[in-house]
């Protein structure tokens, strides 16, 4: 008997699903059990745990529990390989790479099913986004390998870095981390999630059938353990991870006090903005793809909907339109829009949550779809009613669960866009080219897209501000993250750890430099550093400082760079003015060579002060009709702790190139020579540095730090002297701010003067404009 | 049961609405999303085997099986209306399981019609005339009403006429609403399918207003193309096009149907066309009463997709029936 009469009176879909067989039988060829990876060959596992299917609860394989040992073994293969890997040249290296992103089109289908086997997302997204992209990523960067040592002559490999990323984006994770790091002449060693381990090492087998020299990748599987043993591993360089902000957390407390290099792509909760203005129909599918694209399992998912109180009740009824249309069930049917959650925990967090934002008064509308039987599947599930002070307009929910608040004003929209504590991407959804520009400039978020969402090029940069991490991966700017810039050591000309020299002179009275003002400390005491007393600056002053930045910020960061330019000529030329004074200054602080240290600074205020109005952003190439511009934005309030030595020109060196580039900085001035930064202060006045611009406080080293590294007011902290290296990572935590640690005393601050200083004191936004008439 | 065994049109047709200038100049469409949105349509919904072959025998029933060529004569119009009887063979219909199945309607010139109403008299086909000086719409305005008159009297039951593209292009929207309004009354009973030319309006917001005012001077469908712009049917501008009718809809609850024109030649882009209207507009606009697909050589590529999924095997041209 036909079916087709009864089709043709539902005009249903009918299932269409994709054929799992070549997955099953690749994992069939390894006996349904997997080794390790390292040093180009399979290594078998001691102990092994399951990787189940999110859609149906079945197990797919077993996969290894690495052991410590293995993990060392994996770390020693890649350390090996170094040399070998560095000797070929930039183009065999560019080669490999290409090499690699081919095998991964070639074998597409392969890894499309094999993702959605064991993520559950629809095979739809992994054949149509996920493998591509990451063929895509690799791809570009076979093409940065090749151009590596022109395009960053003074600049070396990291080493051998360790990588830990996420269940979400299996192999799309894994491209956009291998492929910098392989690009510019790194090893790696990576663990996949334990949830999703299987395209890794579909990945690691490709390694091998294309060539790439041994234990350049080296892939180890397993739980949290594995990765702490990577985190902790001497012989590792550099930590990439993505995940969630809570193990960052625990990342940035393990490595603070070590050498190693850190990158952390964490959570988020980003806004989608909806004008009044907008194309609403397209806003909705927007919205679609925001949250409901691989479940709401996104790191950048628009989970929090801003809508104009004008056009709010005609989008929500739109929107609750096209959520009936929406289909969840088995991913590898071609027809669904959403699969399964990646984990039973995964579920009864999301349930939880949402159960929690209906106690506290949010009104939900569930999508009217059917779920299957078996797995962990959720509905698509809208929130309104929800308000800022909700649990659920604050907490990262990681699903499919999208909750909406409404705005009068763009200054409202802004306001409530960044009244987050993440700052990973944001959706800007409006027709005036005005309000998109002005919007996408204001939001705090690492990328935005207007009239669009879920964009992705390898030769954008992605990564957050604020909470959701520091770094970014893909684009120019992601390759930073894989190299290290050498810094030229000190000739002895600047440092000097000798005595000050107990010359008599005036009693003066050196006070803080807080918001424009000389201010006593709030503690009331002073230290005695020869024959003069410092300010003791506690806890208090730091407080008053950090507010007096930021309530500087936002004029600063928006006053044109020409004016900043300009003051910072002025501070030049007063300072010039002020050479008997400095030098003498200079010289009562025990520096060797006064005459120097003081031109040096003034060549180095100018320097900075040239760059001011030059720092740009750049347009990367994508996809056709698309506009992609970095904004390479100040950080906000930043924290700068002077060197010991060179008590004028470190003072400038790490606080100038922040101040010039649109930051506001608390100074802790050197310790051991203060009086240069007291003179200098005193200038700052009269160069018209709008108060609060440039705090300088002195006072005990340590206590000063802790406050200023774990203030949550504080972005990014650059610090110059060893000693507070491991207490700034540590204290950092508290916002995961950024951090850049330095030894300021063994450097030869003037020759190490590059344009890396303003790349560190920027944070790069990456705007995507689609556009068309 | 098939759509054929209902007359088409029983619904109650759209009886418009006064011209709503704010509504009209408040609209606005993204191209780049909408594009985005076309592109991902067909590769998130698809259908496969026996629904498949029942997505195609319900294309088959939307087609407008047309003939607009200046060399048309009463030989080609006979046969193009036999095939509109008998779309697929008798041994297809069988094997399919189903009773009748016949085309949506024949659309040809003025010319034509009383030719193709003899032609399908005892059927329930309708004969659509494209009028109003198609495909430029630039006659003199009285002889394009006369033009509707007369093929009305010859015994059309649809009227695809042409709007005036400047009217658009010059933000003219009250000028577009009176012509449009004039030709439906124009029509009588005859149902009006208005064709915006989209190819030639510049932009998706041009094609969004410009729907929806024809929509409000009372069109019972709006058809994206005459088949000769430079481009017609897209499925952006479907999008755009079934957006403003599922908005009017909601005003006012009239349906409007959709008409997309031009350039579909294949199975695969008619289960597009049919996927779209679900999504965007739901069910009830699958059926041929509000879906329309013109088309002249899209119906032997859905034969041979029907063959292959009855037999197994790919079909060749030559082997089905001659439109």
């Amino acid at each position: 008997m036909s079916k087709v009469p009864d089709i043709l009176d539902t005009m249903s879909y009918g299932p269409a699903p994709e054929d799992a067989s070549p997955a099953l039988q690749w994992i069939a060829k390894f006996g349904g059990q997997f080794g390790v990876f390292i040093g180009g060959d399979w290594h078998p596992g001691l102990g092994h745990f399951e990787s189940r299917n999110p859609a149906t609860g079945e197990i797919l394989a077993k996969v290894t529990q690495a052991t410590p040992e293995q993990v060392d073994q994996a770390v020693q293969e890649a350390k090996k390989a170094l040399p070998i890997w560095q000797a070929l040249s930039p183009t065999e290296r560019g080669r490999h790479l290409y090499n690699l992103s081919r095998h991964i089109q070639k074998n597409s289908r392969l890894f499309a099913v094999l993702e959605t086997l064991d993520n559950g997302k629809p095979i739809r997204e992994s054949r149509d986004l996920d493998i591509p992209l990451a063929s895509r990523h690799i791809f570009t960067h076979a093409g940065w390998a090749t151009l590596r040592d022109e395009e960053f002559p003074n600049a070396e490999p990291v080493g051998v870095c360790g990588q830990i990323i996420p269940w979400n984006f299996p192999l799309l994770m894994l491209a956009w981390k291998i492929a910098p790091a392989l690009a510019m002449g790194n090893t790696v060693v990576l663990k996949p999630a334990e949830f999703t381990s299987l395209t890794a090492l579909l990945f690691a087998e490709i390694c091998q059938t294309a060539g790439l020299p041994p234990g350049v990748v080296n892939i180890v599987t397993g739980d949290g353990e594995v990765g702490k043993s990577l985190v902790i591993h001497p012989d590792i360089q550099k930590i990439a991870f993505t995940g969630s902000t809570e193990v960052g957390r625990s990342i940035r407390l393990t490595t603070a006090g070590t050498s190693k290099k850190l990158s952390l792509e964490l959570g988020g909760k980003s806004p989608f903005i909806v004008f009044d203005d907008a194309d609403l129909d397209s806003a909705v599918e927007g919205v679609v793809d925001a949250i409901w694209f691989n479940q709401g399992q996104v790191c950048c998912a628009g989970s929090r909907l801003l809508v104009q109180e004008s056009i709010a009740a005609q989008f929500f009824q739109k929107l609750k339109a096209r959520m009936a249309t929406l289909r969840v069930g088995d991913p590898l049917d071609k027809a669904i829009d959403m699969g399964a959650l990646i984990d039973p925990t995964q579920l009864d967090r999301v349930s939880k949550l949402v159960e929690t934002g209906i106690a506290e008064g949010a009104k939900a509308h569930v999508a009217p779809c059917q779920l299957p039987s078996s797995g962990w599947f959720y509905p698509p599930t809208l929130l309104t009613d929800v308000e800022p002070a909700s649990t659920l307009a604050q907490e990262e929910i990681f699903g499919p669960v999208l909750v909406a608040m409404t705005f009068r004003t763009p200054p409202e929209a802004v306001a409530l866009a960044n009244n987050s504590k993440y700052g990973l991407a944001a959706s800007i959804w409006t027709q005036n080219l005005d309000v998109a520009h002005d919007i996408a400039a204001q939001v705090k978020a690492g990328t935005v897209w207007v009239n669009s969402t879920n964009l992705f090029d390898g030769n954008a940069g992605f990564g957050g501000f604020r909470e959701s991490g520091f770094g970014r991966e893909g684009g120019r700017e992601g390759l930073s993250e894989y190299l290290k810039y050498s810094y030229i050591s000190a000739n002895n000309v600047l440092v000097s750890h000798g005595e000050v020299s107990p010359t008599p002179g005036l009693d003066r009275t050196h006070k803080l430099f807080i918001g424009g003002k000389q201010v006593r400390p709030d503690g009331g005491y002073s230290m005695q550093i020869s024959s003069e007393a410092f300010a003791i600056a506690n806890r208090k002053d730091v407080r008053n400082a950090i507010e007096a930045n930021e309530n500087a910020t936002s004029g600063w960061a928006s006053a044109t760079p020409y004016f900043r330019s300009q003051i910072l000529y002025y501070l030049a030329e007063n300072l010039s003015g002020s050479r008997g004074q400095m030098i003498e200054a200079l010289s009562l602080s025990a520096c060797p060579n006064p005459e120097e240290e003081f031109a040096y600074s003034i060549d180095f205020i100018l320097w900075c002060a040239a760059w001011a109005d030059k720092w740009d952003g750049a347009m990367h190439q994508g996809p056709a009709q698309t506009l992609i511009y970095t904004r390479p934005e100040p950080w906000g309030v930043a924290a700068a702790i002077a060197p010991n030595s060179a008590p004028l020109l470190g003072l400038l060196w790490s606080a100038i190139p922040l101040v010039a580039i649109g930051n506001c900085v608390t100074s802790l001035a050197s310790p051991l020579n203060p009086l240069p930064a007291a003179e200098l202060y005193r200038l700052l006045d009269s160069s018209d540095f709008p108060p609060g611009v440039w705090n300088i406080l002195t006072g005990l080293r340590k206590d000063v730090v802790s406050h200023l590294a774990s203030h949550q007011g504080v972005a990014t902290i650059w610090c110059l002297d060893p000693d507070c290296h491991e207490l700034v990572s540590r204290s950092s935590v508290t916002n995961l701010k950024s951090t850049w640690n330095l030894d300021g005393d063994r450097m030869d601050l003037y020759a190490s003067r590059s344009p890396e200083l303003f790349r560190r004191a920027t944070q790069v936004k990456n705007i995507w404009v689609p556009y068309g008439s | 049961m098939s759509a054929v065994d209902q007359a088409p049109f029983q619904l109650d047709r759209n009886p418009g609405i006064p011209l709503d200038l704010k509504w009209v100049r408040s609209i606005q469409v993204n191209r780049s999303a909408t594009e985005r949105r076309a592109q991902s349509l067909p590769a998130r919904r698809t259908v496969k085997k026996e629904w498949q072959a029942a997505w195609l025998v319900r294309a088959i029933e939307c087609i407008d099986l047309t003939t607009l060529s200046g060399d048309d004569t009463e030989g080609n119009v006979h046969r193009l209306c036999a095939k509109a009887k008998q779309p697929l063979s008798p041994s297809m219909i069988s094997l399919l399981g189903l009773g009748n199945v016949q085309v949506g309607a024949v659309c040809v010139y003025h010319r034509y019609v009383a030719e193709a109403v003899r032609n399908l008299e005892g059927t329930s086909i309708p004969v659509a005339a494209v009028s109003t000086g198609f495909p430029a719409g630039l006659s003199p305005f009285e002889e394009r009403v006369k033009e509707i008159e007369r093929s009305v009297a010859s015994g059309a039951k649809e009227i695809d006429i042409v709007i005036t593209r400047a009217h658009v292009l010059q933000g003219n929207w009250k000028a577009l609403f009176e012509e449009t309004k004039t030709f439906r009354a124009a029509c009588c009973d005859a149902h009006v399918k208005a064709i915006l030319a989209t190819g030639e309006l510049g932009t998706l917001t041009n094609v969004a207003r410009a729907s929806l005012v024809c929509m409000m001077a009372g069109a019972d469908f709006i058809k994206t193309s005459t088949g000769k712009e430079p481009i017609n049917a897209t499925l952006p501008v479907s999008l755009v096009m079934t957006r403003a009718i599922r908005d009017y809809h909601e005003a006012t609850g009239a349906l409007v149907g959709y008409k997309p024109a031009g350039g579909i030649r294949t199975a695969k882009q008619a289960l597009d066309y049919l996927i779209l209207m679900k999504e965007e507009l739901g069910d009830r606009w699958l059926q041929p009463d509000l879906f329309r697909l013109g088309a002249s050589t899209l119906l032997v590529d859905i034969e041979r997709q029907l063959e292959h999924f009855a037999t197994g095997s790919y079909s060749a041209v030559s082997r089905h029936a001659m439109g």
